[in-house]
């Protein structure tokens, strides 16, 4: 299976990498595009910028473990995970999941899969610029309790 | 080993990486904490709440209670925030 799995600090364009995964082929009839953007507010507080940090090394392993998860989960022909590093503003993209298979029930779970763990157990890390300072954002018990409900 | 730090516990300790060489009483990662916690002022602050902080040895998640005999890479961070 098709997997692509990258690191970087550039942005992405998320329509180019979603043809990419389904050119060329006839067999694909589900193609799900997620993309994470950072946003200028959070909780009531406003947020700059934003900059993550990441462990290099075990952020791609990580990735291609939970890829590899997915692929042994769902049938799936495609599979494309971008996350970006480093310092973003409201509007910028900040990860991307796209997920092919021939159903879309497959597509969904696979993407919605992926991006539960990458919030979870992807070792990445946001720092928040706020008009009252920097702040590392707090781990959310609702995208662990997401996480787990695929532990089955 | 080598130690490596990350996001609030990387900006406690004031480093990113380091190599240690623990005493041989200190077996697990818990441990591993606790022994750190004890080098100086910045790493009792770095330390100083061990429940919240999760580790990986290799490169894989690992719970405080795993043996850290044969570990080349122990990293030490707070809950993760990606996605």
């Amino acid at each position: 299976m098709n997997a692509t799995i990258r690191l970087q600090r550039e942005d992405f364009d998320a329509a180019a990498e979603s043809a990419k995964l389904s050119r060329g082929r006839t067999d694909i009839g589900a193609l799900v595009t997620f993309t994470g953007i950072c946003r200028d507010n959070e909780s009531g507080h406003g947020v700059a910028a934003m900059t993550l940090e990441h462990y290099p090394g075990m952020a791609e392993e990580e990735i291609t473990r939970h890829v590899k998860d997915a692929q042994a989960r769902w049938p799936l022909m495609g599979v494309t995970v971008i996350h970006r590093y480093g310092r973003m503003t409201p509007g910028d993209n900040i990860v991307l999941v796209v997920t092919a298979s021939a159903h879309r029930e497959a597509a969904f779970e696979a993407a919605n899969y992926l991006m539960d763990f990458l919030k979870t157990k992807a070792p990445f890390w946001k720092l928040e610029e706020r008009p009252d300072g920097k702040n590392w954002v707090d781990a959310k018990s609702a995208d662990d309790e997401a996480a787990q409900r695929w532990r089955t | 080993m080598r130690l490596l730090y990350f996001a609030w516990v990387r900006e406690r300790v004031g480093k990113t990486d380091e190599d240690i060489s623990p005493p041989a009483d200190v077996r697990t990662v818990a441990e591993l904490m606790e022994w750190l916690a004890g080098r100086g002022e910045e790493y009792a602050y770095a330390f100083e709440n061990r429940k919240v902080i999760r580790a990986a040895i290799d490169r894989n998640h690992v719970r405080p209670d795993t043996a850290i005999a044969g570990a080349r890479e122990i990293a030490f961070f707070p809950p993760m925030t990606g996605g």
